[in-house]
């Protein structure tokens, strides 16, 4: 267990260096300047050059690449071209917003996703489960800034019961943790409803009815922790999802967090903002992964981790 | 004195006191042209403490019976159209899902074939038996514990309390099904449907639960309806015999008259398709040149693990294995499953990285590189278990016969095709069906294209790895006779790897017992047979039930332990087992411990 714990830190370890190599490299690629942004329109040539030396981005790419990741070890993500102040610092203020959206958002998709996913594989092929089902055909297939502007319009806009935008309260949370939840739902519900569909066949399921134990039972006992399995995997992927998602929803709702501060970032073309967020989402992902890998054995017996 | 000793062991003696009456039951599968009947008019009385043996072939509406008796029918295609399920004066088919419940488990328990798949894998065994007692009686939790221990230590599994802890996988097939009967037995059922409950299970453990069965029935006074297509098992268990067909019942009489005097002509066909040891023609020997000789053979898969990926484990696969396979004869690898008889047919064809020497053809595997490697596959061939899963769905027939011509490149289409056609002819199949698919054909029949398949390339070498053991019996030896007549034709030569040791008796020129990687015992079929001498050997043949009631089994010692793991850390191996020859090339194994510390 430990070992396997080392070896997937330092795999984790690897794949952030991959993923900090490739972003470093497209954006030294983009034909997008960050030193145009920083001097302004009306810059002479010489400020321009003066502000490329002092930023080091006239150095070869190795070089550029080198000193980045030389400051990322010692714990130094840069500072922003235009912000003035520590990426690091920058990224924590807003952290725990995103974390808290993040933490909503996952729960609202689990809710919904999962009982509608159970609900239609208990009456598959009739009604309800047609019904589910093309509900989250929908959800799978309405882009964000859809839905979360429907949202806003009906609960914040008409009823009046949400604020707006912003952050703070739990009814700030409500609205754009829903919007995510809803989207991130369809995925859910189909996947368990498959899950279930396969779970509710097997033997064992026949096994506990034969038992004599009621349909509760059978369902949340002995076909649920079974079905849930392959849901817990695809929590880990979702992250990255959810990561790209973030970044729309944030915006529509003004929520302070790190897709917000990303929006901005990739706006003006301000490198290390957008290089420290890519970071902290590549690093959430992994650790997302990794989490659903631990979990699991907890779930399943005849999983080891090794 | 225990109860099982102050009763006969059969409840026949008693005036029958029926428990559960079918009476007419009729039960159909909606489909899209309308009800089709899966068991029709169906009528029997099941006595207090009698074993009634429903036997039938697949498709015979045997399963399907008893899921109607319990109201287990998967709804809602499946369901009873006609008929009583009377227990005790109720009519099980008429009582609604919540009173039905209260008799599931409590008054009629079911075991099922496949105890691999019918545990809970994520629940511990302990809260598997628990739940079940407490789903019929108003006891505490602590209370349940203690008598699902109890109901362990009544099916003779060892270190019960620990068992109430592990999970399933933890089990081997032999102790799950214990549990199984353990959950199904404590709380004291009337009726005990047990569906092919050995079926799934190698044949020394097969032996321990049947052995189990009766004598917990003698304990308890269970009735017991017996399901299986094994008509060994339904000599040495039943009372009464019920033979189905195509849902429909053709034949019930006691045990000892329908094996004595069989009156329907299906039963007769059915008897006499069962393979029995010691009734096979003796054939010449065979002594053509090897096709194919392995020498010292050793198949070994590590496990990894730590840090840094490491072997720390190796599954002993196959230890040191030297056989030769004559010319037109056929060899034949007994052995339970996890001894490595598959694991040898595939380092035969080079699908598993093996140390030692394969010779086929007198040229060595591990000599040959990634072109000599399919040349040399020309010349071996395999059919494997399930036909089903060997024949690609979406391929119609004539292309599945002609693919190995395509993959090596013999002949223009027209002639691949004509081949096939050819193949069909060979096989006993009708070469205008070319351009069906798999599914349209009966498992039988899918068997016989496989073995089309097998033979388009002319090999010297056919591997039949389990071919017949999915099929049922009367299928099993019109399969195997066509094996035989191919033989005599082609004159190619036979690897038959089966755990069926009436199976082998019948088809094999010689025959090596393989036990835990290693041969333990090889000679001609008669040496084995006739002679049997290594002490697995000779388990392994008493093990077979044998079709013929009148034969009670003599007492044995009960088997009762586990195989021991093929897992070795590096460096270090299983004993190795020394063959030495007996007379007229009759090899026995001779290690200490191995096989013998099991009985």
């Amino acid at each position: 267990m430990a070992a396997y714990l080392i070896r997937r830190l330092i795999q984790s370890a690897l794949i952030l260096l991959g993923v900090s190599f490739i972003t470093f490299f497209l954006l030294y690629v983009l034909p997008a300047d960050p030193v145009r942004q920083i001097a302004g329109r009306s810059a002479t040539a010489q400020t321009v050059e003066n502000i490329r030396e002092q930023l080091g981005l006239d150095k070869p790419f190795v070089v550029q690449y080198g000193r980045y990741l030389t400051g990322l070890l010692q714990g130094d993500m840069g500072r922003s071209y235009l912000q003035k102040t520590e990426v690091a610092e920058l990224i924590l203020s807003r952290l725990p917003a995103t974390l808290l959206l993040m933490l909503g958002a996952i729960v609202c998709e689990l809710v919904l996703g999962l009982s509608m996913g159970i609900a239609a594989a208990l009456w598959r092929g009739r009604a309800v489960d047609q019904a589910l089902m093309m509900t989250s055909f929908i959800t799978v297939s309405a882009p964000q800034f859809v839905v979360s502007l429907l949202l806003l319009y009906v609960f914040a806009v008409r009823l009046g019961w949400f604020p707006i935008g912003g952050y703070g309260t739990f009814a700030h949370l409500v609205l754009p943790a829903l919007t995510l939840g809803i989207l991130g739902s369809g995925w859910y519900s189909r996947m368990m409803r498959s899950s279930m569909i396969d779970v509710l066949r097997a033997d064992y399921i026949r096994t506990a009815r034969a038992k004599g134990l009621g349909r509760a039972r059978v369902v949340l006992r002995h076909a649920l922790p079974n079905a849930i399995l392959p849901v817990i995997a695809m929590i880990g992927i979702d992250i990255g999802i959810f990561m790209g998602g973030i970044v729309v929803v944030e915006s529509v709702f003004g929520w302070p967090g790190i897709g917000q501060l990303a929006w901005q970032a990739i706006q003006r073309v301000d490198i290390p903002i957008i290089m420290g967020v890519t970071l902290v989402s590549a690093f959430a992902i992994v650790i997302g992964n990794l989490l659903a890998d631990l979990i699991a054995p907890f779930i399943d017996p005849r999983i080891t981790l090794r | 004195m225990t109860l099982a000793e102050a009763l006969p062991t059969s409840g026949a003696v008693h005036a029958p006191e029926p428990v559960l009456r079918v009476e007419g039951l009729c039960v159909s599968v909606r489909t899209e042209v309308g009800l089709k009947p899966l068991v029709q008019d169906l009528s029997f009385t099941l006595n207090r403490g009698e074993t009634l043996a429903i036997a039938g072939e697949s498709g015979s509406g045997k399963s399907i019976t008893s899921l109607a008796i319990m109201g287990l029918l998967p709804p809602p295609a499946v369901r009873v159209t006609g008929g009583r399920v009377l227990l005790g004066g109720q009519d099980l088919t008429a009582l609604p899902e919540a009173a039905l419940r209260t008799i599931r488990g409590d008054r009629i328990a079911m075991i099922f074939q496949e105890p691999m798949t019918s545990l809970n894998p994520v629940m511990t065994v302990g809260t598997q038996l628990a739940e079940a007692i407490r789903a019929h009686e108003p006891v505490s939790r602590a209370e349940a514990q203690k008598r699902a221990v109890a109901a362990l230590q009544a099916v003779r599994l060892s270190e019960p309390d620990r068992r109430m802890r592990q999970y399933p996988h933890e089990l081997s097939g032999g102790m799950r099904q214990r549990v199984m009967i353990a959950m199904a037995l404590a709380l004291r059922p009337e009726v005990l449907i047990a569906d092919e409950p050995t079926t799934a299970l190698d044949v020394t453990v097969q032996r321990e639960i049947l052995d189990l069965l009766r004598d917990l029935q003698s304990e308890l006074g269970t009735a017991i309806i017996l399901i299986t297509h094994d008509m060994g098992v339904v000599a040495e268990m039943a009372d009464r015999v019920i033979v189905m067909r195509q849902g429909r019942l053709v034949e019930t009489a006691t045990t000892t008259d329908i094996f004595a005097k069989p009156q329907a002509d299906y039963t007769r066909a059915l008897l006499a398709a069962v393979p029995r040891i010691g009734r096979a023609e003796p054939r010449p020997p065979v002594s053509g040149d090897p096709v194919a000789r392995l020498t010292d053979v050793v198949v070994r898969y590590p496990l990894r693990g730590g840090l840094l990926g490491g072997v720390t484990q190796n599954v002993h696969a196959v230890e040191h294995v030297s056989f030769d396979i004559r010319k037109g004869e056929t060899f034949a690898l007994v052995g339970e499953s996890g001894c490595g008889k598959s694991t040898i047919a595939k380092a035969l064809v080079g699908l598993a990285p093996h140390q030692g020497r394969i010779e086929i053809a007198g040229q060595a595997l591990e000599s040959l590189d990634a072109k000599g490697l399919k040349a040399m596959r020309r010349k071996v061939q395999m059919v494997f278990q399930d036909p089903m899963a060997a024949l690609n769905p979406r391929m119609c027939v004539g292309d599945l016969i002609a693919e190995p011509l395509v993959i090596h490149r013999i002949g223009t289409p027209a002639d691949q095709r004509a081949r096939a056609a050819d193949l069909m002819a060979h096989v006993g199949l009708e070469a205008s069906h070319l351009d069906r698919y798999p599914h349209e054909f009966s498992g039988g029949q899918r068997q016989r294209i496989c073995i089309a398949r097998a033979l388009a390339l002319q090999p010297d070498l056919i591997i039949a790895d389990e071919s017949v053991s999915a099929l049922d019996v009367s299928v099993q030896a019109r399969v195997l006779d066509l094996l035989r007549v191919l033989q005599r034709e082609f004159g190619m030569s036979y690897l038959f790897i089966s755990h069926d040791m009436a199976v082998v008796d019948n088809v094999s020129d010689r025959v090596a017992v393989m036990y835990l990687g290693q041969i333990v015992e090889m000679g001609t079929r008669s040496q084995i047979f006739g002679n049997p001498t290594h002490p697995y050997t000779r388990r392994l043949i008493e093990a077979v039930p044998v079709p013929d009631p009148t034969r009670k089994p003599a007492p044995r010692a009960r088997l009762a332990g586990e195989v021991p793991s093929p897992l070795h850390r590096p460096r270090s191996g299983p004993p190795r087992v020394v063959l030495r020859d007996i007379g007229g090339g009759h090899l026995v194994g001779s290690s200490p411990g191995a096989a013998a510390d099991r009985s």
